[in-house]
């Protein structure tokens, strides 16, 4: 490959450098896109990205993690680098280019690798070590110069591939993409897809594709090319296909909630072979919903019109209304679908919503940064484990029996927390802005200290904790596990998010946002500001009460370490990523920021680099969150009648 | 009668109530302790002086990295949240330069030499990293809302803590130990570790340079110009993008000062997380003492650090309450609520005054 | 028509393939993991390896490749997989990692977890799903006690190769009063369950000895100005400052017990959790002379043992508890080749109660932590580390110097005028 290059390059190279030597010249962007690419990859190595991501395998016994990542940096270089200059030069120019850009990015792992030959750096960077080296020599560490050869080569070749890439028709190029993404998607959280699949489908029957949680060389070929289909296939199969999907899920997850009722089992068939149960409840449904949809789609007869790619998307009323159905079925039965580890998750997440809609109150529709918001929760918690453990600090409950139980203490932490709010808010209703944010952040941390104190260890066990908690119980049924406690969190979230829509429509919400706007202004207007201020933090307060007497009762037991700060970030987090002040935002964001870095377990050590990655990105590319409310969108794009953007939104007029 | 009814405010009267419960507390707290029978467990006069220049050095590192957040405050009004991370970057990378040093005998056989040479190597990388950040992260948030730099700060936070256990490691290092630094001397019958003069006397150095950076030269007329508005900055030809990155590489400088300076008094627990707790703390500092003020953060650093060294034992062992040390964020952070109280705007927060902030 | 005739018929031969299973013969109690031919035998961690407390996992995590490593990767001709989740050092962590690993069915025993309070969460969740845990840090006397009374979490499958508390701190405290003859003690922990747990065994146990208790209390997890305190205890003058803490709290409290004035006759004494080869080096001269009980570690395996982390892994431990990790494994994975029964089709039967049955027979297991013997009665259900596998050690200037571990100055039972 290389020498190929080479030859291409000598008859170009005057050219060549004289378009680079000129900062003007397009070509200065490839010496550029090279060594960005190359710090990328010099950097994943350092960090021990590679090494670690080498231990997963996204196609069984074919390529790892770390193999694919290691092109990923060089190959998206080239693919930009492509897109940029590829109006103002021949396809030959470009390709040479790109292949450029991937001879340059292998440069500075090459230079630490031979540094590493002469110095021991090791000391230094612990990931300098021996799987280091494997990896980017492609296991000739003991001959360095065929490694350097052969990491030159390929990622010579990315470069080039990615040029190829950006030079096919757009259509080829958006579906091979896809595959690929779905592919390497499917890999990497084969784990999350395995634990939903076993659900239905027999251990045996999934070796067929997925061994140990990694994907088969044949099943990823057939999700790649299945995903190349997807993109070429009319809209209106693809949205029927996903429908049927989704109807076959929940189909799945009302088999296996009734299995799981002792006394609705009986009415059910299944089969201990597993043919009927996937024919019952994936196939049929699947295939129902699948017909249905396209009947749907494709209104009556005329098929022949509508098959040709229409971007006529708009659907009818009935999709919708069927949609909505779906959803809300899907919902409902969530955590029988997914199984009891993801369900876990799913409570986890939905703790965070709940504390999202709180906190939204006061920093997205007050405007007061609240960085202390894990107090409510802890307060929450602690009231919850104090009033009904079992153990020795239990204020009611004993071993011999149960006197207050979970319904009856979730109104006093909801109380408690608010009263929380209201006292904390109190001395800081006078401050403005950041004073507002490190002060409340002091909140957050003198909770903390409260709560591990030696002080208080009398009352709520300090650094040992709070142990015994019981598990709610509700009709006889004790709701023990997540799958259980799904639905508790789930009418929790929806009475929330109901008072959070009618708060934001009501007389207080519209006052809250006049003070957000303006408070100087809202208070000439005759609102009471303080009153309105504390009103915002006492009911954002609540919320967080109610999610930390779930999470109470959820872990079983309470330690204080569950209460620091980052709880308060991750929250507020949430709300900025999902997009301010808006509800469904509140939900993505807390899938997004709380339920990745769940499933993203087995990345540990890397979990929290990403995430901090994502915020940056985020932030970045899209400031206005992942699903921004209507209002604040109008805001931020500036229509004629509002003001520009940098003006109105979120606390820039304090 | 009716008319002192109107002007009655609740939140007004439940605020001043606190202050007087706050203050009466502290002052019931500090005369117990005081008056504690000596047998007792009372602390001497003389541990009350280490413990309060104890609180000044501290105090002094504190200040040093609460500059960072200062400056960069007063010119993009941002929170850079992950500055704290900036400080351990230095501190973390010249202990290796550090262990090495003292390997060949170079940082006891020339430490006047030495200690500098780590000073500014740390404060290098640091600002390299600070500029990096703004140009990568930050720059292209201007004129965003107020949020969105702070979430992408806290993200920055995460990224570069673990970016830099990643490259060198989850273990904790320490910083050799340098003779010179040994010792006391005796002043007018108080003996002062050697350590603490030196945290002190170059958090001054540096301190005072900085100052007279703002104060004095073009570029800190620059960055004030800046910090007061940036359009007409710009239209008296200002390059405001080169006056940011200035004012991050400033702070970033300064931050990686410190984390040598807190590395050579305090050589241990060098590792990746070492920047977050110092990082909130001098950030409150930055806010105690009025945020995007030079001397406010100066002043504030001294003053959070002898409260947290002295607060706990003074107040809370007379209050007989267990544990005290264990709550001295406790008070930390009271205080800071009570002086925002009293002053809103931070003890020297003029500036801030304007509805600006 | 025709596609939706296509993809019909695709997911009809994706059921086809489906082949029904055989149910092996299993007499076992809990069940039995079947292994087939090709597949490989599957073991799991839950530690802390993101946060603050990272560096605890990290050292488990070496202590186990290492273990692994020690088996070439294979155990009866099966290839070892190991299975990594991240439990935190939080009950909520724990409990998540727990379910995560108790959907996998062909899991059989995990390592972990490393703090007492992510134990006390996924404990049900793994004992109903018919594994074992094997911690290597968990300390706190509640996890192997079942009596609820006395506050007791223990469900069955849970073991240690960490010392119970009780065992420890009570050593602690004999020979602070014993062999030290200290009447006067004040204990430091750091708000984690670890110190706090064992700092109030050890002055109970003192208490009990006879001596005075004078001062207890306590830093924050980050704190790096330690005077307040030391000045407070100063003030009682004690014979030792007990603080079973980790790096770096304990690194400061030591060398900064050097600038307190008062505390120049007080003896430190510290516990596995600075039981690190970097602990002395890392604290100075104020080291020197200062007690840390810990694992009674077998001398030249262990020397191997850190040479072959240094150059599988890099460095040197993180934190003192790699050894136990390393222990950890090789009971459960010395347990599975046990029990492991050949079934016909060439693959393995495992027994999830039998391998409990053989973890709890474990007896004189010759560990890097020393010899090791499975309890099986209340309160020490489960604690293979027994009292005799400590050690009480004195750091000299040549540990200073880079010499590890330490001489011993006392373990149980050891006569009192030698």
């Amino acid at each position: 490959m290389t020498s190929i290059a080479a030859k291409n390059q000598q008859g170009q190279v005057q050219s060549l450098w004289k378009l680079i030597s000129d900062e003007s010249q397009p070509y200065h962007h490839i010496l550029r896109m090279g060594f960005l690419a190359g710090i990328t990859l010099l950097f994943l190595g350092l960090i021990g990205m590679l090494e670690a991501f080498n231990e997963r395998e996204v196609i069984r016994d074919v390529v790892t993690l770390a193999q694919f990542v290691l092109f990923v940096p060089t190959f998206a270089a080239a693919y930009m680098a492509a897109q940029r200059i590829r109006e103002e030069q021949s396809i030959g120019m470009v390709l040479v280019a790109a292949t450029i850009i991937g001879l340059l990015s292998a440069i500075p792992t090459i230079v630490i690798l031979l540094i590493n030959t002469q110095v021991n750096i090791r000391d230094m960077f612990v990931h300098v070590n021996r799987d280091w080296l494997e990896i980017i020599t492609f296991d000739n560490r003991n001959q360095l110069g065929l490694g350097i050869g052969l990491l030159l080569g390929s990622l010579g070749l990315a470069g080039l591939l990615g040029a190829v890439l950006q030079n096919l028709p757009q259509k080829i190029r958006r579906s091979v993409i896809f595959g690929l993404s779905l592919m390497l998607v499917i890999g990497v959280m084969s784990e999350t897809v395995g634990l939903i699949m076993q659900e239905i489908f027999t251990d045996d029957f999934l070796d067929n594709f997925f061994k140990r949680d990694t994907l088969l060389l044949n099943s990823a070929i057939g999700l790649f090319v299945f995903g190349v289909a997807l993109i070429w296939v009319p809209d209106k199969v693809r949205r029927s296909f996903v429908f049927g999907l989704v109807v076959a899920m929940v189909a799945l997850g009302l088999r296996n909630l009734l299995l799981a009722i002792d006394s609705l089992t009986s009415i059910i068939p299944t089969s201990e072979e597993g043919f009927l149960d996937v024919f019952l409840y994936f196939l049929l449904p699947f295939v129902a919903g699948f017909a249905g949809r396209l009947y749907l789609e494709y209104g009556s007869r005329d098929s022949n019109k509508a098959k040709t790619d229409t971007k006529a998307t708009t659907s009818t009323g009935r999709p919708i209304r069927v949609d909505l159905i779906v959803s809300i079925a899907i919902l409902l039965v969530a955590p029988w679908i997914v199984g009891r580890a993801l369900s876990d998750v799913m409570v986890t997440i939905g703790i965070f919503v709940l504390m999202g809609i709180g906190l939204n109150v006061a920093v997205g529709l007050a405007g007061l940064l609240d960085l202390g918001y894990v107090t409510n929760y802890a307060v929450g918690a602690y009231v919850l484990a104090v009033m009904t453990s079992t153990g020795p600090l239990g204020l009611f409950n004993s071993q011999e029996g149960v006197i207050v139980n979970f319904w009856m203490v979730i109104p006093v932490a909801l109380l408690a927390a608010m009263l929380a709010g209201f006292v904390f808010a109190v001395p800081v209703l006078k401050m403005r802005g950041d004073y507002l944010a490190i002060a409340t952040l002091g909140f957050g941390e003198i909770i903390g200290r409260l709560a591990v104190s030696d002080a208080l260890a009398p009352i709520i066990g300090g650094a040992q904790g709070m142990s015994f908690i019981p598990k709610p119980e509700l009709l006889g049924f004790t709701l023990k596990d997540p799958e259980q406690l799904y639905y508790i969190i789930l009418v929790a979230c929806a009475i929330t998010l109901i008072v959070s829509i009618r708060l934001n429509n009501s007389r207080t919400g519209r006052q809250w946002m006049a003070i957000r706007e303006d408070e100087d202004v809202a208070s000439a207007m005759g609102i009471n500001v303080a009153q309105a201020k504390l009103l915002a933090f006492t009911i954002s307060a609540a919320t967080g009460g109610v999610a930390g007497a779930i999470f109470a009762a959820k872990v079983g037991t309470v330690f204080p370490n569950s209460f620091s700060v980052i709880v308060s970030i991750n929250v507020l987090s949430l709300i900025i990523v999902g997009g301010m002040g808006s509800n469904p935002g509140i939900v993505v964001g807390a899938i997004v920021l709380i339920g990745l870095p769940e499933l993203l377990r087995e990345f540990s050590d890397f979990r929290w680099l990403m995430y901090g990655a994502l915020l940056i990105w985020m932030m970045n590319n899209r400031p206005d969150g992942l699903w921004p409310s209507q209002v604040r969108r109008r805001e931020l794009i500036g229509d004629d009648s509002s003001p520009p953007a940098d003006e109105s939104p979120m606390m820039a007029s304090e | 009668m009716s008319r002192y009814l109107d002007d009655f405010s609740l939140v007004d009267f439940t605020i001043n109530a606190l202050r007087v419960v706050i203050i009466v507390l502290v002052f019931w707290g500090a005369f117990n302790t005081l008056t504690l029978p000596a047998d007792a467990g009372r602390i001497t006069g003389e541990q009350w002086f280490d413990l309060f220049v104890a609180g000044l050095t501290q105090g002094s590192i504190y200040a040093l990295i609460a500059l960072g957040y200062t400056l960069v405050y007063g010119i993009l009004l941002m929170i850079n949240f992950a500055h704290g991370e900036i400080f351990m970057a230095g501190a973390f990378t010249t202990v290796f330069l550090a262990t090495w040093m003292d390997k060949i005998g170079f940082l006891n056989g020339y430490p006047f030499v030495a200690i500098p040479l780590l000073i500014i190597f740390s404060g290098f990388i640091s600002m390299i990293i600070a500029v990096l950040l703004e140009r990568i992260a930050y720059r292209p948030l201007r004129g965003a809302p107020r949020l969105v730099p702070l979430i992408t700060a806290i993200g920055a936070s995460f990224f570069l803590q673990y970016t830099f256990r990643g490259l060198y490691g989850s273990g904790f290092k320490s910083y050799p130990t340098v003779d010179i630094l040994k010792g006391s001397v005796a002043i007018s019958g108080f003996s002062i570790p050697i350590a603490r003069i030196f945290v002190f006397v170059s958090a001054l150095v540096l301190m005072g340079g900085l100052y007279w950076l703002v104060e004095r030269t073009k570029i800190g007329k620059a960055m004030r110009a800046v910090s007061e508005d940036k359009e007409v900055a710009r239209l008296m030809g200002i390059d405001i993008n080169f006056v940011i990155m200035f004012t991050f590489a400033l702070g970033g400088l300064l931050a990686g000062a410190a984390g040598v300076i807190n590395g050579l008094y305090r050589p241990q627990g060098v590792n990746f997380f070492m920047g977050f707790r110092p990082g909130i703390k001098a950030f409150t500092a930055a806010v105690l003492g009025g945020i995007g003020s030079v001397p406010g953060a100066m002043l504030g650093g001294l003053f959070l650090g002898v409260i947290e060294a002295i607060g706990p034992n003074l107040v809370m062992t007379g209050l007989g309450i267990p544990g005290p040390n264990q709550l001295q964020d406790v008070i930390a952070f009271t205080m800071l609520v009570l002086v925002l109280i009293f002053r809103p705007q931070g003890i020297i927060g003029e500036r801030l005054t304007e509805k600006k902030a | 028509m025709k596609r939706f005739l296509f993809v019909l018929a695709l997911l009809a031969l994706m059921v086809g393939i489906a082949t029904p299973v055989l149910a092996q013969e299993c007499d076992d109690a809990l069940g039995c993991v079947e292994i087939g031919e090709d597949d490989p035998i599957v073991i799991a961690s839950m530690l802390t390896t993101s946060g603050a407390t990272s560096f605890l996992g990290a050292d488990s995590e070496g202590g186990i490749e290492l273990a692994i490593a020690g088996w070439d990767g294979e155990l009866l001709g099966h290839e070892i997989e190991w299975v990594k989740e991240d439990s935190l050092c939080s009950a909520e962590g724990g409990q998540t990692a727990a379910q995560r690993v108790a959907a996998d069915e062909s899991v059989l025993g995990v390592v972990g977890t490393n703090c007492s309070s992510a134990a006390a969460a996924a404990l049900p969740i793994i004992s109903e799903a018919g594994l074992v845990l094997i911690s290597p840090s968990n300390t706190a006397p509640t996890l192997t006690n079942d009596d609820t009374e006395a506050g007791g979490v223990y469900q069955p499958g849970y073991f240690r190769t960490a010392h119970n508390d009780l065992f420890q701190g009570a050593i602690a405290a004999q020979f602070a009063y014993d062999v030290l003859g200290a009447r006067s003690l004040a204990t430091i922990h750091d708000g984690s369950p670890y110190a706090d747990g064992l700092q109030d065994v050890m002055a109970t146990t003192f208490a009990e000895l006879g001596g005075e208790v004078v001062f207890q209390g306590a830093v924050n997890v980050g704190d790096t100005e330690m005077g307040a305190i030391l000045t407070q205890i100063a003030s009682d003058s004690p014979d030792v400052i007990y603080f079973p803490i980790f790096e770096p709290e304990s690194n400061f409290i030591a060398a900064q017990s050097l600038d307190i004035d008062g505390l120049e006759n007080t003896i430190l004494m510290g516990a596995d959790g600075s039981f690190v080869d970097s602990f002395p080096e890392n604290t100075g001269d104020a080291a020197v002379g200062m007690y840390l009980s810990g694992p009674l570690v077998a001398g030249e395996a262990y020397d191997a043992f850190l040479e072959l982390w240094d150059e599988e892994i890099g460095g040197v431990p993180p934190s003192g508890f790699h050894a136990h990790a390393f222990d950890a494994t090789n009971i459960l994975l010395d347990a599975i080749e046990a029990v492991a029964v050949e079934t016909d089709d060439g693959g393995l039967s495992i027994g999830r109660q039998a391998l409990r049955d053989a973890i709890a027979a474990t007896t004189d297991f010759e560990g890097l932590t020393g010899t090791l013997t499975c309890q099986t009665e209340a309160p020490f259900i489960g604690d293979c580390a027994t009292g005799e596998a400590l050690a009480v050690f004195e750091i000299t200037q040549a540990e200073l110097d880079g010499n590890w571990p330490p001489p011993v100055a006392w373990q149980p039972g050891m006569d009192m005028d030698e």
